[in-house]
């Protein structure tokens, strides 16, 4: 792992070390997130950036004490946390604000449940309000004012209860680009100019761009289980400005980071209720892989896949779930941030709508789910077998993700004309 | 607009468990230990003389309010406390549901023999009479509170309990700000229904006769009854007339402020176009005492006691918000949990050998009645349903039609089935199957109303675009219904049918057999049955009638209308 320290102080506030969260017991177990250690030095901002399910903002909560690991110790300031942190706080993706309370009451809120006096309580939350630009808001419910405010609000809150550790859990996600850009901005202002006692900063994020923007370091994860990848320090001077080239080649390397590479002759795993692991289904649409090969044929079979995304305009988490299925199908590759469109790929690209279709079910029915459910089909005197009969093949692998699976594999198994899903009955059946 | 719109509140499986069984046979132990106590009853108790000058009705108007208020305090605490409990703590939970999913399906009205009797076994008449009512108001009112605050409390999104936890709200400061805000909106609708039922069930309490025992209460319902008995028409009008009055006065005063006021937490962010008003509120909100008191007493108050409470709670380290805690039961719980299961097994025992002292020849007029009942309840679904299906589309698709009636439909709904019924029989009794029509009636009455308020909340939700596409079809006016209006409709009708025939088998203990002008008329049924029962001093019957009644509305519930509900959540929801 690559270690450089970035900031002056180099104290450790918060240390995890081998974190393993799971669910359920083996054999059905699925394990979130897979021996984490990481640390947070004072004066850091540190982004935690992965595809979704790759169990970060889980990791968020073990930090804040919402959530205990499996196994592993988390150390705030080498003192083994006990409960939630009474030191840190968060800022949540859907601002988590109480609908009764006008603006002013929610922040109090957060003070009374401290013990601060009242008239106290009432000084501080009013300046704080001032502080992240509410002013005259006072008296405001949330729901009359904007997504942006409504996270100013947010802000304030946890603001109020002067936190060493600053945890933000996609604060931006829900927010309009504008107001997101604004109040990234105010963000950055506050914590640079030292005007919040904050110590340090941890955010959740899956916008690689957000990232390079706000952090000091960005640690990758990766998914299946969810564990760390690498990381990255981030040395540009802020404030910085995305159309710096240095800070396009780095967005371009977390995106690489993000995307991983194709392995080539990786294993399909085996068939469910087989020896072996079974290779998840990614949650995307076969509709959607079709569109993709046909972008990056046009751009004559390679595009960057930064570039890519942020022409169509698509969050990494709408994006990865279709490469990997075009990687799982074989129809490209990724190799250091770029799509790579394979021999087969291309010749999808190429071809009549009708040889696409007979195209992607050969393709598909490799893949172990699709091929077993097939089978199970074809080997039935009617071909039709209940959905409660793969489902419950399928909670041996999954667990609770077990439904998700099927509903894709379903959803592949209709657009390759394999097999469909009765409504009404409740059973799979093979298209004649 | 304002909306009766009512869920039956939780779906598990559709089918009977052991734990159903456990529930079912502790209600007969119940129902035997009552029996028992009810042997000891003298077989003679003079009612109270009702007296119908118009100037008692102020006082008995009170007086029924007070039963309704005290019954109401009682149903509101055991919900706070019974869904909180069960929404947690798990294992709490596990045992908690299913009971009270029982208790909701339980047909109230054919236990109040068996409470009024076992109660005046051991405490004065009058007192014992005074508590059945409010029992029984109580088990009107307190079930579908309890699963309203249990769904809001375990509905609550993550983020927010987590936002809680993370700003260590102590339970106290907790419950205020988060839990009791978020159901309040539920706690409020379920509040107005639960006050309509009780209703309901007083007026039937104030006039219960049990053979030559006169359980009468002063009150507005027994008021209707002498007046209904003695055929004096003015008296009829004044109390129906004061009993509306109250009834009005209550939703001008008490619900239509509060629902304005609750409006604020409702947990949509989007504000509202059609938020409830209230004429009440809006006067009392611009009055200067009202803003001293919040100013110099409420608040100060409340600042104390939260301050107070921290201190209580500041020595406990909040527990991670992962979920609810899922102890093991202690010691004492596991012990007094053995008892209550000895108890329940000696007491089903015991029934069972009373129940087989029974005639042999009584056996097959008790599945008869059963029978005859359900004939009547399913004639007075479908009465309903022709009826309220045209009209609640009527209303709820075209707006200025519902602006006029919804009003009145309101006003009518309020008035307790049960307290038109000495009524009505003062019209039918004389006519041929009399009493059989007005049985039918009087379980029309107590339960189309639900099904109106659900099948109009049902076409008001049907989308623009759809009824734009029909249109755009050119269907045929019966296509037009077969595609669009009775689908989306569905999930309210049958959501309104369950309520409705619960109801309608309630209704059935006090319509199959009457007491009217010192004559009994009665008809064939288990209503009746229990009454006979009950006034010949057949325990073994009363027993016996009381299970089959029982068994059959909850093996109804389970068989039938669980499965109609799954398939309207699943099939015919519009998202």
């Amino acid at each position: 792992m690559v270690m450089t320290p970035i900031s002056k102080d180099t104290t450790v506030l918060l240390a995890l070390n081998h974190i393993t969260k799971s669910y359920g017991r083996p054999p059905k177990q699925f394990i979130a997130i897979q021996d984490v250690n990481l640390q947070i030095r004072l004066g850091e901002f540190v982004c935690l950036l992965g595809p979704s399910g790759c169990g970060k903002s889980t990791l968020l909560r073990i930090i804040t004490g919402l959530n205990t690991a499996s196994s592993g110790s988390v150390l705030y300031r080498d003192q083994s946390l006990v409960g939630v942190n009474p030191h840190a706080t968060i800022v949540f993706q859907t601002f988590a604000l109480y609908p009764w309370l006008t603006v002013q009451e929610n922040v109090e809120v957060a003070l009374k449940a401290r013990g601060v006096p009242e008239n106290e309580r009432r000084q501080r939350a009013l300046k704080l309000i001032d502080t992240v630009g509410l002013d005259g808001f006072e008296t405001a419910y949330p729901r009359e004012l904007s997504g942006g405010m409504r996270q100013k609000v947010g802000f304030a809150r946890a603001m109020a209860v002067e936190p060493e550790l600053l945890c933000l859990d996609e604060p931006f996600s829900a927010l309009d680009v504008l107001s997101a850009e604004s109040l990234r901005n105010e963000l950055m202002e506050l914590w640079q100019t030292k005007s919040i006692p904050t110590q340090a900063i941890l955010m959740v994020t899956h916008n690689i761009e957000e990232a390079v923007l706000m952090a000091d370091r960005i640690i990758v994860m990766g998914k299946d289980p969810g564990h760390v990848v690498t990381e990255f320090p981030v040395t540009l001077h802020q404030p910085r400005n995305r159309k710096d080239t240095a800070f396009q080649a780095l967005v371009d390397q977390v995106y690489a980071a993000v995307a991983g590479k194709t392995v080539p002759g990786k294993t399909l795993g085996t068939a469910p209720g087989q020896p072996g692991k079974t290779i998840s289904l990614p949650r995307a649409r076969l509709g959607a892989l079709a569109g993709l090969l046909e972008r990056v044929a046009e751009e004559g079979g390679k595009i960057d896949l930064y570039r890519l995304a942020a022409e169509l305009n698509m969050e990494l988490d709408d994006m990865l779930p279709v490469v990997e299925t075009g990687e799982l199908l074989e129809m490209l590759t990724v190799q250091e941030g770029d799509l790579q469109l394979t021999a087969l790929g291309q010749a999808y690209a190429d071809a009549s709508i009708l040889t696409r279709k007979e195209l992607i079910a050969g393709r598909v029915l490799r893949v172990p789910i699709i091929g077993w459910i097939y089978e199970t089909l074809q080997q039935d005197d009617n071909q039709r077998v209940a959905k409660e009969f793969f489902l419950d093949e399928l909670r041996g692998d999954f667990g609770d993700w077990a439904a998700e699976q099927l509903d894709t594999a379903i959803d592949w198994g209709r657009y390759a004309e394999l097999f469909a899903f009765d409504d009404d009955s409740d059973e799979l059946y093979r298209e004649s | 607009m304002r909306r009766f719109f009512y869920r039956p509140a939780s779906i598990p499986k559709p089918a009977f468990t052991i734990g159903d069984g456990l529930i079912l046979l502790g209600l007969v132990a119940l129902l035997y230990a009552g029996a028992r106590l009810a042997l000891r009853v003298p077989a003679v108790i003079a009612g109270p003389n009702i007296s119908l000058r118009f100037s008692a009705l102020p006082w008995y108007a009170l007086l029924s309010i007070g039963r309704m208020l005290v019954a109401y305090i009682l149903s509101l605490l055991f919900s706070l406390s019974y869904g909180y409990y069960a929404a947690r703590n798990r294992a709490a939970e596990r045992v908690l549901m299913p009971l009270l999913d029982v208790l909701q399906s339980v047909p109230i009205l054919s236990f109040l023999p068996v409470v009024i009797l076992s109660l005046s076994a051991i405490l004065p008449q009058m007192l014992a009479a005074e508590l059945a009512s409010i029992v029984l108001i109580f088990t009107s009112q307190a079930w579908n509170l309890t699963f309203s605050f249990y769904q809001s409390m375990k509905t609550i999104p993550t983020e927010q309990r987590e936002a809680a936890a993370i700003f260590r709200l102590n339970p106290w400061l907790r419950f205020k700000t988060m839990e009791l805000p978020f159901a309040a909106l539920g706690l409020v609708w379920n509040s107005i229904m639960s006050w309509s039922g009780g209703w309901f069930f007083l007026m039937a309490a104030e006039i219960f006769n049990v053979g030559s025992r006169d359980f009468r209460l002063p009150g507005l319902g027994s008021y209707l009854q002498t007046a209904a008995n003695a055929g004096d028409t003015r008296a009829i009008v004044a109390g129906l007339g004061t009993l509306i009055l109250v009834i009005v006065l209550l939703d001008q005063l008490v619900w239509r402020p509060v629902l304005a006021w609750a409006d604020k937490f409702k947990i949509e962010m989007i504000e509202s176009d059609d938020a409830p008003t209230s004429w009440f509120l809006e006067a009392l909100s611009r009055s200067w005492l009202l803003e001293q008191l919040d100013q110099h007493i409420w608040h100060p108050m409340n600042e104390r006691l939260d301050n107070s409470l921290r201190w209580r709670f500041a020595a406990r380290t909040p527990a991670p918000a992962e979920a609810a805690s899922a102890r093991r039961p202690s010691i004492v719980v596991i012990v007094l949990g053995a008892g209550v299961g000895l108890a329940i097994l000696y007491g089903g025992y015991q029934a069972v050998r009373l129940a087989a002292t029974l005639p042999a020849a009584m056996w097959p007029q008790v599945g008869l009645g059963v029978l005859a009942t359900l004939g009547r309840v399913t004639v007075a679904l479908v009465i309903t349903l022709l009826w309220t299906i045209p009209v609640g589309v009527a209303i709820g698709t075209n707006q200025r039609l519902a602006r006029v009636l919804q009003p009145i439909v309101q006003v009518i709904a309020a008035i307790p089935a049960t307290a038109i019924f000495p009524v009505l029989l003062l019209a039918l009794v004389k006519a041929p199957g009399g009493i059989n029509i007005a049985a039918v009636l009087l379980m029309l009455m107590g339960t189309q109303w639900y099904l109106l308020f659900n099948i109009i909340a049902g076409g008001a939700a049907i989308p623009q675009d759809l009824k734009f596409t029909t249109e755009l079809l050119q269907l045929s006016r019966w296509d037009r219904w077969r595609t669009l209006i009775l689908p989306a409709l569905f999930p309210f009708i049958i959501t309104g049918a369950i309520t409705a025939s619960g109801g309608a088998w309630n209704a059935s203990i006090v319509a199959e057999q009457v007491q009217f002008g010192g004559q009994k008329y009665g008809t064939i049924g288990v209503g009746a049955l229990i009454a006979q029962a009950t006034g010949s001093a057949n325990y073994a019957l009363l027993l016996v009638a009381t299970v089959a009644l029982v068994g059959t509305v909850v093996g109804i519930n389970r068989i039938f209308w669980r499965r109609m509900y799954r398939l309207a959540e699943e099939r015919y929801r519009m998202e």
